[in-house]
C-alpha cells in the first residue's frame, strides 16, 4: 500500500514538474553518470535553471 | 487456458455492446428530444460513449493499419536519448504533460460562441470532428514525428513536400499565431473593460508571479509545486481583495478601463513580459497557469457531474440560418470554423511535433497520448459547451450579443432578445450582473465571462452560500485571463525568434538572439503585429470578436488542413493508398470549410468587404455610423475592414497553393511503385534497450 502511494506520488511530481518542462533530475544524473562520467553533474538548482530557460527558446510548445 | 481466453473475449464484445446501446441511447436522448430541457448528463454520458468506441475502434484502426506504429521499434527517446529533451518516460506522465500543452483557452472560447446555434449543432461537430478528424490529425502527425527523429511540423513538410511548401507553411503559422494572440487577448479586454475588481485581480497575477520568481530563483530553487501552492493562495487573496477594491470610491475607478485602454495596457505589457528574463515573470506565471487550468477543468467536471444541470438553450435556435448576433454566417461553414480548438485544432499538429515524439518511450503509446489527448480536449469543449447552454437564453445572448444589435441598456437589451424567442427581463439581466459583483453583463462577448457565468452558477448549486458566485466568478475570469496572458507572453517570445530568423535572412546580425538590437526590434515588430488587431477589436462596431473569431477559426482550421494533407501525402507515399481516406476526407472537409468562409468573409452581406463599403459610403455623405465618432475612426474602420479582406486572401491563397503542392507530391507518389517516404530506418528496441 506504501509502495503504491510512494509510486504515485512520484507519478504526480514528475508529471507536474514535466508540464512546466523540467525533466526527471535523478534521471538525467543517472543518464550522465553512466554515458558521460567526464562531465560534471550538476546541482538540482542549476540544472533547473537551464530547462527553465530552454522552455521558452522558441519551438512553440503551447496551444491557444 | 483457452476457454478462459473465449470467456475473455465474450466478455469484452459484450461490453462494447453495452457501450455503443448506451451510447446510441445517450446521443438519441441529445438529438430527438424537444420542447422539454435536456439534462446535461445525457450529454456527458454520450460523449463519454463515442469516445471509448472512437479510441477503442477507429483509433486502433488508425494505429494498425494506417501508421502501422510497431512496439519492438526503437522510438527517438531511446535512440537519442540525452536526458534532457529525449527522455524515455511513463506513459502516463507522457499523456499528463501532452493534455497540458494542448489544452488552452480555445476549447473553452470556440463553443461558447457556437452555442448561439443551440446545443446540438456544435456537440455533434465536437463528438464526430474530434474522432474523425481532430484526434487523427493529432495521432497520425505524433506517429509521422516519431518515424522520423521527433521532428518538427515544419521540417516534415519541408522533407516530404519540398523547400518552398515547407517555407509557405510556415508564413502561414506565422501569420496564424499574430491572430491567434491577438484573439486570446481580445477575449481578456473583453472580460475585463469595466470591471475593476477582475482588472484588478488580474494586475495582482503579476507582483505575485515577481514574488514567486524570486522565491524560486533564490530562497528555494526549482521548488516549482511549494512555489505554485503559495501562488495559488495569493491569488485567491487577491480575488477577495478585489471585492474591496471594486467597492471602494478611490480604488475602483483607478482599475476601470475602457476597451482602448486595456488594449494599450496588453500591448504594453506584452513587449515588456516578454523582454524581461523568463524565471521572473514568465515561468512562475506558466507553472501558475498549468495548475490552474487543470484543476479548473476538474472543478468544472464535478460541478457538472454533481448538480446535474437542464440545459436551458434549445437544441437547435433559429440562428442557424446564419443570422446569429454572436457570430454572422450559415452552420455551414461557419460552426466548423468558430468551433476549431476541441474538434480539430491545426495548432496542435505543432506540439505533437515537439517536444511529445522525444518523451514517447515506445510507439505503441502513441495513440493513447496523441488520440486519447486530443479526446480529452474535445470533453472540455463539451463541458464549455454545457455551462454555456445551461445559462438562460436570455442571459447568454444580452453577454456575447455586440452592443451595436441589442443596445447598450438592459431595457434595450430585454426588449431585443426577447423579441428573438428568447424571453429575459431587464431585472433578470441586473440581477446577474449584481450576483457575480458587476455593474453589466452586456456584451461581453469572447466566451471567458460568459463560461465564468455559467461555472459560477454551477458551483453556486453545490454551495449556495450568499457572496460565493461574484467570488467563483472573479476566479474563472482570472483562470483564463491567466492562461492567456501566458500564451501572448511565450506566442510573443517565439514570434520574435521566428521573425529573427527571416530577418536573420536579410541582415545577418539581426538573427542574434542574445543581441539587444535585434531582441528590441524583433519584439516590437511582433507585438506591433499582433497589436494592431488588438486594438482592431476593441474599436470594432461589432465588439471585435465578432469579427475576428472567423479570422483565427480560418487560420486554424488552415493549419490543421495543411498537417492531415501532409499525413495524407505521407500515406500514399509509404504505398498505402487504400487508406489514403482516413487523412484525406478530414483534409478535403476542412478545405472546403476554410475556402467557402473564407470566400464568403470577402463577398456577400456578410464579408469584410461589405462592412468596409458600409462605412465608407457613409463618409461620403458625411454620415457618421456607430461606434465612430470622428471621421478619422470612420476611415480606421474601413481600413481595418481592407486589412482583415488582404489577410483572408492570404489565408486562402496559402490553402490552394499548399493543396497544388500537396497534389503534386500525391501524383508522383502514387506513380512510384516503391515506398518514398523519409522514414528512419528500423532499429530494434531489444538492441538499444537497458
Amino acid at each position: 500500500m506504501n509502495a503504491t502511494l510512494q509510486s504515485v506520488r512520484k507519478w504526480a511530481v514528475q508529471t507536474a514538474r514535466l508540464c512546466c518542462g523540467i525533466p526527471d533530475y535523478d534521471g538525467y544524473v543517472k543518464h550522465l553518470r553512466e554515458h558521460h562520467p567526464e562531465r560534471k553533474v550538476p546541482s538540482y538548482g542549476e540544472f533547473f535553471r537551464e530547462r527553465q530557460e530552454a522552455r521558452y527558446k522558441g519551438g512553440g510548445g503551447r496551444c491557444c | 487456458m483457452q476457454v478462459a481466453m473465449r470467456k475473455s473475449g465474450v466478455t469484452s464484445k459484450l461490453i462494447w455492446v453495452v457501450i455503443a446501446i448506451i451510447g446510441a441511447v445517450c446521443l438519441g436522448m441529445v438529438a430527438l428530444r424537444r420542447g422539454e430541457p435536456v439534462n446535461a448528463i445525457w450529454l456527458v454520458a454520450a460523449a463519454i460513449a463515442v469516445f471509448t468506441i472512437g479510441f477503442r475502434f477507429y483509433g486502433k484502426f488508425v494505429e494498425h493499419s494506417v501508421l502501422r506504429l510497431d512496439p519492438t521499434r526503437a522510438p527517438p527517446s531511446v535512440l537519442r536519448n540525452d536526458g534532457l529533451d529525449y527522455v524515455p518516460t511513463d506513459k502516463w506522465v507522457v499523456f499528463g504533460h501532452h493534455f497540458a500543452a494542448i489544452a488552452g483557452a480555445g476549447p473553452l472560447v470556440g463553443p461558447v460562441l457556437a452555442a448561439q446555434m443551440g446545443y446540438l449543432p456544435g456537440t455533434l461537430w465536437i463528438l464526430f470532428g474530434v474522432v474523425f478528424a481532430g484526434a487523427v490529425q493529432d495521432f497520425m502527425i505524433l506517429g509521422l514525428s516519431l518515424r522520423r527523429d521527433a521532428r518538427s511540423l515544419g521540417h516534415m513538410l519541408r522533407e516530404e513536400l519540398g523547400p518552398l511548401p515547407g517555407l509557405v507553411a510556415m508564413i502561414g503559422v506565422l501569420v496564424l499565431m499574430m491572430i491567434v494572440l491577438a484573439v486570446l487577448a481580445l477575449v481578456v479586454v473583453k472580460a475585463l473593460t469595466h470591471s475593476p475588481w477582475g482588472t484588478f485581480t488580474v494586475a495582482c497575477t503579476i507582483p505575485i508571479a515577481f514574488l514567486m520568481g524570486g522565491y524560486m530563483r533564490w530562497f528555494r530553487p526549482g521548488r516549482i509545486l511549494e512555489v505554485s501552492v503559495i501562488g495559488l493562495i495569493l491569488l485567491l487573496v487577491s480575488i477577495w481583495a478585489g471585492k474591496f477594491v471594486a467597492d471602494s470610491a478611490t480604488l475602483a475607478p483607478l482599475f476601470d478601463m475602457d476597451a482602448k485602454a486595456l488594449a494599450w495596457w496588453l500591448i504594453a505589457y506584452g513587449f515588456v513580459a516578454s523582454v524581461l528574463p523568463v524565471w521572473l515573470l514568465l515561468a512562475p506565471r506558466d507553472y501558475l497557469s498549468t495548475f490552474l487550468k487543470i484543476g479548473t477543468i476538474a472543478l468544472l467536471a464535478l460541478a457538472i457531474l454533481l448538480t446535474a444541470p437542464d440545459l436551458q438553450m434549445p437544441a437547435v435556435t433559429r440562428f442557424i440560418d446564419g443570422t446569429g448576433p454572436v457570430f454572422a454566417g450559415d452552420l455551414f461553414p461557419f460552426l466548423f470554423i468558430t468551433i476549431a480548438c476541441g474538434a480539430v485544432s491545426g495548432w496542435h499538429s505543432i506540439i505533437a511535433s515537439g517536444t511529445t515524439p522525444k518523451l514517447l518511450a515506445n510507439e505503441g503509446q502513441a495513440r493513447m497520448v496523441g488520440y486519447g489527448g486530443m479526446l480529452m480536449e474535445a470533453f472540455v469543449a463539451i463541458m464549455a459547451l454545457i455551462a454555456a447552454t445551461y445559462l438562460h437564453p436570455g442571459v447568454y445572448f444580452a453577454m456575447n450579443s455586440p452592443s451595436a444589435i441589442i443596445g447598450s441598456t438592459v431595457q434595450d437589451a430585454a426588449t431585443t432578445i426577447s423579441q428573438w424567442g428568447f424571453v429575459v427581463t431587464p431585472e433578470q439581466l441586473l440581477q446577474t450582473a449584481k450576483d457575480i459583483g458587476e455593474n453589466s453583463i452586456l456584451s461581453r462577448a469572447g466566451g471567458a465571462p460568459t463560461l465564468a457565468v455559467g461555472m459560477a452558477q454551477l458551483l453556486h448549486n453545490i454551495m449556495p452560500s450568499g457572496g460565493l458566485m461574484a467570488f467563483w466568478y472573479h476566479y474563472a475570469i482570472l483562470f483564463e485571463a491567466l492562461f492567456i496572458l501566458t500564451t501572448v507572453d511565450a506566442g510573443t517570445r517565439v514570434g520574435r525568434f521566428m521573425i529573427q530568423e527571416i530577418a536573420g535572412l536579410i541582415h545577418k546580425p539581426l538573427q542574434a538572439t542574445e543581441s539587444w538590437t535585434g531582441n528590441l526590434l524583433a519584439t516590437a515588430v511582433c507585438v506591433a503585429l499582433w497589436g494592431y488587431f488588438l486594438y482592431q477589436g476593441a474599436v470594432d462596431p461589432l465588439g471585435g470578436i465578432n469579427t475576428l473569431w472567423p479570422l483565427f477559426g480560418i487560420a486554424n482550421q488552415m493549419l490543421a488542413a495543411i498537417a492531415l494533407m501532409l499525413a495524407t501525402v505521407v500515406v500514399v507515399k509509404l504505398k498505402r493508398e487504400r487508406y489514403v481516406w482516413v487523412p484525406g476526407i478530414p483534409a478535403l472537409w476542412l478545405i472546403v470549410c476554410t475556402l467557402t468562409a473564407g470566400y464568403q468573409k470577402l463577398v456577400g452581406p456578410i464579408s469584410f468587404t461589405a462592412a468596409a463599403n458600409k462605412y465608407a459610403d457613409a463618409m461620403q455623405q458625411g454620415q457618421l455610423l456607430a461606434p465612430a465618432k470622428t471621421t478619422a475612426a470612420m476611415q480606421q474602420i474601413v481600413t481595418n475592414n481592407y486589412v482583415d479582406m488582404v489577410l483572408t486572401g492570404l489565408f486562402m491563397a496559402l490553402v490552394v497553393v499548399m493543396v497544388l503542392f500537396c497534389l503534386r507530391s500525391l501524383v508522383k507518389a502514387w506513380r512510384t511503385n516503391h515506398p518514398t517516404a523519409h522514414e528512419e530506418p528500423y532499429v530494434a528496441l531489444t538492441s538499444v534497450a537497458g
